[in-house]
């Protein structure tokens, strides 16, 4: 069974000034993968991750994002994507319900819907008695699981995760990647960065960034077959150890 | 002692942010605080480097009260807190100058200290501090916290959100650094990191699981863990998280680690239970716990 592609790439370049940020990146990612996007600091993630999502213009190559050309549809790549990152997730000072009614509006949906969806995911999150409370009072972990589903509310076909899981627990951090395993059988793209190399093992495919370019991209199963070592941690530091 | 905590409780309104704790620091010991955010690590740092007034218990750092005494903490202790809190617009060179002034002493004094971490920034001595790389921040406000010499050497998550070649670089700075006679606390929420702690305090919700080794909390896991894995690792945790003998399946690296209520069991059970769920390339291995296993398995 071939899925379609609902990233793909080609040769896309972010320079500043002569300092390529990234490098003529080329790959492909297909519909209901969970494709992990790891790399060093400053090699260059996330700026590719802006252009993915339609917030900064390439400096050359092309990218098509839902189907969408990262030049000239920009809103039409964000109205198809969710996005979620840990620097910026809900408003503090809303409480649950109203993020959610928030967010709906934001993403266009009709008053019933988000009605619909609200109720749904209150209740899939177990969120019933604290659903006029405060999100700045919640608990980092629900925060961040509240935020992923938030970003699914308008069911888009791909969501961006930025380092979501970071400085969550270990038994939250695993009932996030369960949220993600069931919004990728469901169809959903998950196309997400991590410094966590357990959470790399979870993904369909990985790829590493060196230095603004792809020095990596397969399965974690045949990367670590390909580098002869145990772990992706060990994947990781090679790579980025050789480089140097 | 180097630090010794009893009994600290400290609450901000109505959260308790640490709850009665007590632990011991020996003197030239790594000692890690374990715990994802909101444990109240960061509370216990701030009563320890006296900023922050407890609200109940005593606490001693190099064998001074931290609130009676807490000038000569001060000039004992260096400190590098979670955010990043140097100068900014100052140079990375003018920073470190400033905080050897400060301390009534000069980089040159202590050079052997900081030497093999400030050469590797030297380079970029005249950009502002604001300016440089996660990484490079990171190892400048290390040598801004040696820089005096201190006895006891406090870190609040000197590594999160740093990749992974640089915390592996990090954590051998550390060791070097113990090797100098400072004691070090530090804290951080990735549990691979408690493995080169001598000790570790695992802590959640402002109360202390567990202290000791890494070895020992991990020794004491009271069950046989099993890799499991099959062709699709969701509709395994599906199907394990109904099976009616589970005692618990979280998600790990290319496996699932499964407890069984009886231990021992037959592995073949399941495996028949797995394939008539559905799943293909079934495999059940007995492997060794973690510090993650053991954390999870204390803070259910």
């Amino acid at each position: 069974m071939k899925k379609e592609n609902v990233i793909v790439a080609e040769e896309l370049t972010k320079a500043f000034g002569d300092f390529k940020a990234v490098n003529a990146i080329s790959f492909e990612v297909k519909k209901g993968e969970i494709f992990g996007f790891l790399g060093a600091n400053g090699a260059g993630k996330t700026t590719a991750m802006k252009m993915l999502i339609g917030i900064s213009k390439p400096s050359s190559g092309t990218a098509k994002v839902a189907g969408f050309d990262v030049y000239s549809q920009t809103e039409s790549i964000k109205k198809n994507i969710g996005y979620m990152s840990q620097k910026f997730a809900l408003y503090d000072d809303l409480t649950v319900k109203e993020n959610i009614t928030f967010f709906g509006g934001i993403y266009g949906l009709s008053r019933a819907k988000i009605k619909e969806k609200r109720e749904e995911l209150i209740s899939e999150l177990g969120l019933e008695n604290i659903s006029n409370k405060l999100v700045g009072s919640l608990p980092l972990g629900w925060k961040q699981k509240l935020s992923f589903s938030v970003s699914l509310l308008h069911e888009p076909k791909i969501v961006f995760l930025d380092e979501p899981t970071g400085g969550v627990d270990p038994i939250t951090r695993r009932q996030f990647w369960e949220m993600i395993y069931k919004a990728a059988d469901q169809g959903t793209t998950i196309f997400v960065t991590t410094h966590y190399m357990d959470e790399a093992e979870y993904c369909d495919r990985v790829s590493i960034m060196v230095e603004g370019k792809i020095e990596a991209l397969d399965t974690p199963k045949k990367l670590k077959e390909q580098f002869k070592v145990a772990s992706m941690n060990d994947v990781f530091l090679k790579l980025a150890r050789n480089i140097e | 002692m180097s630090i010794s905590i009893s009994n600290i409780s400290k609450s901000y309104k109505k959260v308790k942010a640490v709850q009665d704790i007590s632990f011991d620091v020996n003197p030239g010991e790594l000692f890690g605080l374990i715990g994802p955010d909101g444990a109240g690590k960061t509370t216990i740092f701030r009563i320890l480097t006296t900023l922050l007034i407890p609200d109940d218990g005593t606490a001693t750092v190099a064998g001074f009260d931290v609130v009676k005494d807490y000038k000569a903490i001060r000039k004992s202790v260096g400190y590098m807190p979670g955010r990043f809190s140097l100068y900014q617009d100052l140079t990375v060179e003018e920073n470190l100058t400033f905080f050897a002034t400060i301390f009534g002493t000069t980089i040159e004094e202590n050079y052997d200290l900081i030497e093999d971490i400030y050469v590797q920034i030297e380079p970029f001595k005249d950009r502002r501090a604001g300016k440089l790389s996660g990484g490079m921040k990171q190892k400048l406000a290390l040598c801004c916290a040696l820089i005096h010499k201190p006895k006891v050497l406090f870190l609040d998550e000197p590594t999160t959100g740093v990749d992974l070649v640089s915390r592996k670089e990090f954590w051998e700075m550390l060791k070097r650094l113990q090797k100098k006679d400072i004691t070090i606390l530090v804290s951080t929420p990735y549990m691979d990191e408690a493995a080169l702690c001598d000790r570790i305090a695992l802590i959640q919700d402002g109360e202390i699981l567990e202290i000791d080794t890494p070895e020992a909390i991990v020794n004491k896991f009271p069950k046989t863990i099993y890799n499991v894995g099959a062709n699709n690792i969701y509709k395994l945790i599906k199907a394990l998280q109904s099976y009616e003998h589970l005692y618990s399946v979280f998600p790990f690296g290319e496996f699932v680690h499964y407890t069984d209520k009886r231990d021992p069991f037959k592995t073949s059970d399941l495996k028949s239970y797995l394939e008539n769920a559905g799943l293909i390339d079934i495999s059940i291995d007995a492997t060794q716990p973690n510090i993650e296993d053991a954390f999870m398995e204390l803070a259910k």
